[in-house]
């Protein structure tokens, strides 16, 4: 124990000496090592939300009523009834920081990670997504991160065997020196296999199990993903551009995904033998997390023999084994009496565990190594952490963002120009073809995938005899949000929500990863608090609850703050996939309605991005009742069977939409433009979509449309082997697919 | 109701689609583990894709060592029909039944693309229900699935037509000759690297093309 003299080295863990003084407080007394080392992690910005919980509550303050919720916000994930005795379990998770230090490694733990909170639910995983953004695609350091990402992505899911259904690929300057790496993962399950993560019953054994635990990940959550990345890495070369983060590279965990499969299976045994009261899956913080939530959820003491702990470096002492971050983890709480089963199922499959302590009645979280007692606290007092009211003001920079209007931009006239610029849209990198990256994932197992990429949302079977489903996309949109966080936000919510309801399903609840700079700038600490608030109202409009999610603060490299960027997931049920849509157009002469009000509006728009590197003014007006009636018709006509191909409209507006569902369903179109073709091909005004109604289902669409109050209008057709736009340019499908595909494949190879 | 085992390795993925496939050819898919040193009496066995133990060491190297295996050699000598998908196809590789080995694609990326491929040998027990130089269209989804053999071996596989199937469009990792997939002498046991158990329904595949496989097995040998 450290002598009273000394100080002792709060401020190198991430604790600030106020956060110092009220743990001392807390316990009466100095906190030895390990308790100063469990504290550190647990207080982390990472671990404690303790500058967004303040904001995050609204999320439950405004929660629109809904029947569908299981288990809601607080747990290690949402849980929501899709009907016929189903319940799933979904959330999305950054591992932004430690993707940029090492990128093969930190993507595949984020998935890794995410499946864990999943299982701990007592769900099935059946899918993943990842939503990803980088820095301009040409940019060195862009050809170091991407492929280490995707390729850590791919080793890991893959070798887990999870569908890799959909996610995103963006690119914009803001994030190069600090890459978004955003996982999602769901989960399916019976109702009745709810798991609850608390420690409950004295006297019930608490047993680790899954991988030993190493020097990897020491600090993860504190040093690596509570703290802005220095100014130095900011500028770099290919093989450089990281050694400012050196040091940092040993906080990033090391994945194993064959023992992340046999873990999933040895749960879901455990599960289906009763043999769990409680469970908690170890990510951040480790050890320190998982005892310290399991009893401040539960019964309220613990007893713990960290010399219990498997260990693969014997070195470790009290402290690094409770801050440790390594990977495939488990930690359950067992009745005695079920102890000996437990752990024959471990053995069959080839699991390591052991018990290393017991649930109390003391209201004390006890720790002990080799008899001498090193932790003694109580575990509410490090579970809860600090609260912040981060002061926040709206940058002063901002009224001239907005004002500097896209309108004012040059634009083309003519049918040439409108040609050059739809092809350099769907040529951009961040629009281009995604095979490059999705062609490394396999969203072929598990056999229930019904829609992957590039359709706007994944599909996944649930039940073969019933053809029951779930649909869901992810999106995100830094530009949208730079111009306007509340609006911005609102957008995003309304696109994933959207491109749910393009699949024929009924979009029913929200997930979000909240992506910011650093929390003590008071301009970061508005955009995320505007964010906040866009999306609880955006969620109380359209009637989908939050259910949980993730915030991941300190994107930043010096005082350079990424683009506020929300990634929102949508989870929608599908009553049949039978009668999924498809974005394709492969149906000929089925007639195209183009539905909902297109105005005016660039601003934030992929068009000028790309063509002038613009970024200003005001971004679409979100129209949430708009979006709902969209929803209602597409899911109505869809289950009627009017339409053979549904695509949302968002970034790069109907001209990119177009391109996609011609070269997905490999089918031109012509279509004949209303009023100014410029607006009509690039405005990205929201609540809308374009679909293919079948021939002859054309006077029953119009009826169905009227009906749900839809505005609409028929633009065109399938068919032929170009995309025409009539009395302006054609363009035919090779050149478009060679604009396309030849993008990601040129930058990476 | 015939019986087709499908075995399970700690790391096998594609089992519960090999076992989907199975049933909607009209056959009862059995589990078989890998620690238990019996066949359970099935009539045809197949070891489905995935990643067995991790492929440490090796793709199929330690799977070929479990105790299931010493069993399943044995049966396979003696006429049993045997299918490899992916893994299975690597684990078959080196337990010696098969020919030839799976390296890493030549690209040294995972790939899953939809690949039209050519059935060129329709007489053995898991493609009689093809006819021989049918195209049909089936995913492929792997990281070593480049096939390598000697040049003695490969006149020799060409030579009986133990090449049961080839890549006919850009071949996507590297395979000699754009092997896909082949047989042992006798024809019972066949190994591929795409995966016709996920090309059974075109809800959930890019066809229905690879359901010829599992039928093959019922109607033919076993029929």
């Amino acid at each position: 124990m450290t002598a009273d003299t000394v100080t002792q080295p709060f401020a190198e863990l991430g604790l600030t000496r106020a956060e110092y003084e009220k743990i001392v407080g807390t316990l009466g007394r100095r906190p030895t090592d390990a308790e100063l080392a469990l504290y550190s992690v647990m207080w982390s910005e990472h671990c404690s939300y303790k500058s967004s919980k303040v904001h995050l509550r609204q999320f439950a303050d405004k929660a629109p009523a809904s029947t569908a919720l299981l288990a809601g916000i607080g747990h290690n994930a949402g849980v929501v009834d899709i009907g016929q005795g189903y319940a799933v379990t979904f959330k999305i998770e950054s591992h932004n920081h430690p993707s940029y230090v090492e990128p093969h490694q930190g993507a595949a733990t984020g998935v890794g990670g995410i499946v864990r909170d999943i299982l701990a639910m007592g769900a099935r995983p059946v899918a993943v997504m990842d939503a990803l953004r980088f820095g301009p695609a040409a940019a060195p350091d862009t050809g170091r991160v991407l492929p280490g990402v995707v390729s850590g992505i791919s080793f890991y899911g893959n070798c887990l065997g999870l569908p890799n259904i959909g996610g995103e690929l963006d690119f914009d300057p803001c994030y190069a020196g600090n890459p978004l790496v955003n996982a999602l993962c769901v989960g399916v399950m019976r109702h009745g296999d709810l798991q609850v993560a608390a420690a409950h019953g004295p006297g019930n054994k608490v047993i680790l199990f899954g991988s030993t635990t190493g020097p990897d990940g020491v600090g993860g959550a504190s040093v690596l993903a509570s703290a802005s990345f220095g100014g130095s890495a900011a500028s770099g070369s290919a093989s450089g551009s990281a050694s400012g983060e050196a040091a940092k590279r040993p906080s990033v965990q090391v994945g194993d995904p064959f023992l992340e499969k046999l873990l999933v299976e040895c749960c879901l045994e455990l599960f289906a033998g009763g043999l769990v009261a409680g469970l908690q899956d170890l990510g951040a913080a480790g050890v320190a997390c998982a005892t310290t939530e399991l009893a401040a959820a539960g019964t309220g003491g613990m007893r713990v023999q960290l010399d219990a702990v498997p260990l693969r470096d014997p070195s470790l002492g009290p402290p690094e084994i409770l801050m440790s971050e390594s990977q495939e983890r488990m930690m359950a709480v067992v009745e005695p009496g079920r102890v000996d089963e437990f752990l024959a199922v471990c053995a069959k499959w080839d699991v390591r565990a052991a018990v290393i302590g017991e649930v109390t009645g003391t209201g004390r979280l006890v720790m002990t190594w080799h008899g001498e007692t090193v932790v003694d606290i109580p575990p509410g007092s490090a579970a809860d952490g600090p609260v912040y009211h981060r002061p926040l003001a709206r940058p002063a920079a901002q009224d001239e963002l907005v004002a500097d209007d896209p309108l004012l931009l040059p634009r083309p006239s003519d049918g040439p120009g409108l040609r050059a610029d739809l092809l350099a849209l769907i040529g951009s990198p961040g629009l281009a073809d995604k095979s490059w990256v999705t062609d490394q994932y396999d969203r072929y197992v598990r056999g229930d995938t019904v829609l992957a990429m590039p359709e706007d949302g994944g599909l996944v079977r649930v039940d073969e005899a019933t053809g029951l489903g779930i649909a869901l996309a992810t999106d995100g949109n830094g530009r949208y949000c730079r111009l306007d966080p509340y609006l911005g936000t609102q957008l995003v919510l309304a696109e994933a929500y959207r491109n749910v309801a393009v699949t024929g399903a009924r979009p029913l609840a929200v997930t979000n990863c909240l992506n910011f700079g650093s929390p003590e700038d008071p301009g970061v600490m508005w955009q995320f608090a505007e964010a906040v608030r866009g999306l609880a109202d955006g969620c109380a409009a359209l009637g989908v609850p939050v259910t949980g999610g993730n915030v991941s603060f300190y994107n930043q490299t010096g005082s350079a703050a990424i683009h506020p960027t929300p990634v929102i997931g949508v989870l929608g049920v599908h009553a049949d996939v039978r009668r999924r849509l498809s974005i394709g157009f492969d149906v000929p002469d089925a007639s195209l309605v183009l539905l909902g009000r297109t105005e005016a509006e660039f601003g934030g728009s992929a068009w000028a991005h790309v063509r002038h590197g613009h970024l200003g003014g005001r971004p679409p007006a979100p129209d949430l009742a708009a979006e709902q009636r969209l929803a209602g018709l597409l899911a109505a006509a869809a289950a009627a069977g009017l339409l053979s191909a549904a695509h949302d409209l968002s970034d790069g507006g109907l001209a990119v939409a177009l391109a996609e569902s011609c070269l997905r369903g490999g089918t031109g179109c012509r279509v004949r433009l209303p009023g100014d073709p410029f607006t009509a091909l690039f405005s990205e005004s929201a609540a809308r979509a374009v679909v293919a109604v079948r021939p002859g289902a054309e006077a029953e669409f119009v009826s169905l449309r009227e009906t749900h109050g839809v505005p609409g209008a028929t633009i065109g057709g399938v068919g032929g082997d170009d995309l025409s736009v009539e009395g302006w340019f054609a363009i035919p499908l090779a050149e478009l697919a060679a604009a396309h595909a030849g993008v990601l494949p040129g930058l990476f190879g | 109701m015939r019986r087709i085992g499908v075995i399970g390795f700690p790391g096998s993925l594609d089992d519960r689609d090999a076992a989907r496939a199975v049933r909607l050819a009209g056959a009862e898919p059995v589990a078989l583990w890998h620690a238990d040193r019996e066949l359970r009496g099935v009539d045809a066995v197949i070891l489905p894709g995935g990643f067995s133990y991790g492929d440490y060491l090796r793709c199929g190297a330690i799977a070929r060592f479990a105790p299931v295996m010493s069993e399943l050699v044995a049966a396979a000598r003696t006429g049993l029909p045997v299918l490899g998908i992916c893994n299975g196809f690597q684990i078959l590789c080196e337990a010696h039944l098969l020919p030839g080995a799976l390296t890493r694609n030549s690209g040294l990326r995972f790939v899953t693309r939809d690949l039209r491929l050519r059935v060129e040998n329709a007489r053995t027990a898991w493609t009689s229900a093809y006819a021989a130089g049918q195209e049909i269209v089936v995913p492929l989804k792997s990281g070593e699935g480049c096939y390598a053999a000697d040049a003695g071996t490969l006149a020799d596989l060409e030579a009986r037509g133990q090449v049961v199937i080839r890549y006919t469009g850009p071949n996507p990792n590297g395979s000699v000759s754009d092997i896909a997939g082949v047989c042992n002498a006798e024809g019972n046991v066949v190994g591929l690297m795409p995966h016709p158990e996920h090309a059974v329904d075109p809800l959930t595949g890019p066809s229905a093309d690879g359901l010829g496989f599992f039928t093959s097995v019922l109607a033919g040998v076993l029929g």
